[in-house]
């Protein structure tokens, strides 16, 4: 028993580090402008984005839809406490060079918009989290769409530059940083949701009557998962405006919420492994390899019918559609995919042939 | 303390508690206690209230009026208050106007554990899992030490603690199994395996006995009477099974309609004519 697990424990080390290896591959050969850096570059990014959602939606079962708010609190703080110095009557040209005249290393600026992101979860969390299904929902997507009208407030323009851009400040340009944040995150998220506390959220999500007669305190438990989903939701804003290099309030609409949720339900609710299969699946599909559906091709004389412009959407809808029906619980439902699960999929298959086809994890 | 020095140490004192839903009464001035070491019974028709003063004990509804106390110190001490209090039907003076907001899982904490007349196992979980969670508030660790595996010993001492449960019920070897895939009866018993792992001092169990057959009532009261004595419990039941109740109940109380009918010993209950009329049927339901 204990010899399997190091046995996983070594081949699951052995994967991640060659997965390092590859990404620092890539950032050797592939241009850092094309379309292949910056779509994984964003996949990175979207999966963490993706499993702090699940977190709060699989784990803890709160339907909630405020994570684009989460990541524009974390973009916005990053991006006003990053801006050299030097760099501020420019950005801030509007508002006599801001009311913030100091800045701090791009990582404290990660955290910082992380913890930012966390504190207001906390105080959104305080009247929002005694709503339960559907109301929860409505109430969070209010609160990310407030905290969007607020950032574009003109009021405050010495902090947000009002309806202005945030740029100048640092980002990065390989794909190994996003990479190594992001790995970072999600193994403490997997790391927490292992704990007794991750067993709290699920006891939660399960039955909650049932999880309050077990003595485990709903309002501190729901509190807590949401500000940790907010934390690294605000990490991964941090990370989604280094990559654009840009941030405008305008571009954290519901969508975005939206775009995650759809990512984490394709995975399956309650699967990280399955949030990061389908962010990677999601991204590449829906802005790299169907790109060719939007331009005609001529094969001889013969021209492709149906192909021209936005048929891509078309088929990425209909992609979409077939996996919602066929997979009703996500590509991977509740089960994780790790090194273990795999040897017993195989383990059982040697045995008994093709009988039990379910991998559970 | 929890020697046993006399027999009428007071563990749960229920005092004028009714619970009132709009106009309905379900619960209606309904006074009992439960002593130390004792197994006392609830019993009444479909309908009668019971589960519902189940609810209230443990902090599940806040009732609209009484007091409920346990281990002498109140608990819930419930106010009528605003709509509630015009619609109060009861007879009891409205006496207990400070509330004491307790949590159900805050009486959990104190030592009250129950199970649920509806199986509520955690469906996606295992049933060792099922078992752990019971042992996470009674942990120390706050959540970063949990992330970070820092309360390692603890967290053994839990599992450990955990299987020990799993092994008192006789569940040890379906550990790994997902708790709903359990047979009825067995899930039944991780219901209890589960509530006892809350370190309880009083047990309540709601119909623990619902849909077993003879002799798996009889086994299911020689394993209350067992935990019972290996774990100094007090247990408080509600249950249909007339066999399982006279078998293992120091004392019952007969609820009719929100009601108490009646309270005694076995025998004074079977031979109450009121308790006839209204629930036991004239005379062959014991048999």
């Amino acid at each position: 028993m204990n010899k399997d697990k190091m046995i996983n424990g070594i081949i699951s080390a052995i994967l991640l580090a060659l997965l390092f290896g590859l990404v620092v591959l890539l950032d050797h050969t592939l241009p850092t402008t094309g379309i292949a850096m910056t779509v994984l570059q964003k996949c990175c990014i979207y999966s963490l984005v993706a499993v702090s959602m699940n977190l709060l939606n699989g784990f803890t079962g709160l339907f909630s839809l405020g994570q684009a708010g989460f990541m524009l609190l974390g973009a916005y703080t990053y991006g006003i406490l990053t801006i050299p110095v030097d760099a501020r009557p420019s950005v801030y040209q509007y508002f006599d060079g801001g009311i913030v005249q100091f800045s701090v290393p791009f990582w404290v600026g990660i955290l910082a918009a992380g913890c930012v992101a966390a504190l207001f979860a906390w105080l959104i969390g305080l009247p929002v989290l005694r709503l339960k299904s559907d109301y929860l929902a409505i109430a969070t997507l209010g609160f990310a769409e407030i905290l969007r009208a607020f950032c574009q407030w003109d009021k405050l323009g010495g902090l947000t530059n009002g309806s202005n851009m945030l740029r100048k400040y640092p980002s990065f340009n390989t794909l190994l940083f996003p990479f190594t944040v992001s790995v970072i995150c999600i193994a403490v998220i997997v790391l927490l949701i292992n704990s007794s506390y991750g067993r709290a959220f699920k006891a939660i999500r399960d039955d909650e009557v049932a999880a309050e007669a077990m003595g485990i305190n709903l309002a501190h438990h729901k509190r807590m998962s949401f500000c940790i989903s907010s934390f690294f939701a605000g990490i991964g804003g941090a990370l989604l405006a280094m990559f654009q290099t840009t941030v405008q309030a305008s571009a954290f609409k519901t969508n975005m919420t939206y775009e995650i949720l759809l990512v984490v339900v394709i995975g399956g609710l309650g699967s990280v492994t399955g949030s990061i299969i389908a962010t990677f699946l999601f991204y590449l599909c829906s802005e790299w390899w169907l790109r060719f559906l939007d331009s005609e091709i001529m094969i001889g004389a013969f021209k492709v019918p149906l192909l021209r412009p936005g048929f891509r959407k078309v088929v990425f809808s209909i992609v979409i559609m077939v996996i919602v029906l066929f997979a009703r619980k996500g590509i991977m439902g509740d089960r994780e995919f790790s090194v273990a699960a795999v040897r017993r999929w195989f383990g059982k298959h040697r045995s008994s042939g093709s009988e039990g086809k379910e991998e559970k994890a | 303390m929890s020697t046993q020095s006399a027999e009428n140490t007071n563990i749960l004192h229920v005092e004028h508690v009714t619970m009132q839903f709009g106009g309905v009464v379900a619960v209606n001035d309904l006074s009992l206690d439960v002593n130390e070491g004792e197994i006392v019974a609830l019993i009444g028709p479909n309908g009668a209230g019971k589960t519902t003063a189940f609810n209230v004990i443990t902090g599940v509804y806040e009732p609209t009026n009484g007091l409920v106390s346990f281990r002498g110190t109140p608990i819930i001490e419930n106010h009528p208050k605003g709509k509630m209090k015009k619609l109060y039907q009861g007879d009891a003076p409205l006496s207990y106007d400070k509330s004491i907001v307790k949590t159900p899982d805050r009486i959990t904490k104190l030592g009250i554990a129950r199970t649920f007349q509806n199986i509520r196992l955690f469906k996606k979980m295992t049933v060792f899992e099922n078992v752990l969670i019971a042992r996470h508030m009674r942990s120390n660790a706050n959540f970063l030490s949990a992330t970070f595996r820092l309360n390692h010993a603890e967290e053994a001492a839990n599992r450990e603690e955990a299987m020990r449960y799993l092994e008192m019920v006789g569940l040890a070897d379906e550990k790994d199994e997902l708790a709903t895939s359990l047979p009825y009866g067995k899930q039944r018993r991780l219901e209890i395996a589960r509530a006892l792992a809350t370190e309880p001092t009083l047990l309540l169990l709601d119909e623990p006995a619902a849909g077993m057959n003879p002799q798996e009532t009889l086994e299911l009261a020689a394993f209350i009477r067992e935990i019972k004595e290996k774990l100094h419990l007090s247990v408080f039941v509600i249950e249909h099974h007339m066999d399982l109740i006279m078998e293992i109940s120091d004392r019952i109380y007969v609820l009719d309609f929100g009601k108490l009918i009646a309270t005694g010993t076995p025998e004074e209950i079977q031979n109450n004519p009121r308790v006839i009329e209204a629930y036991l049927g004239v005379g062959d339901e014991d048999a």
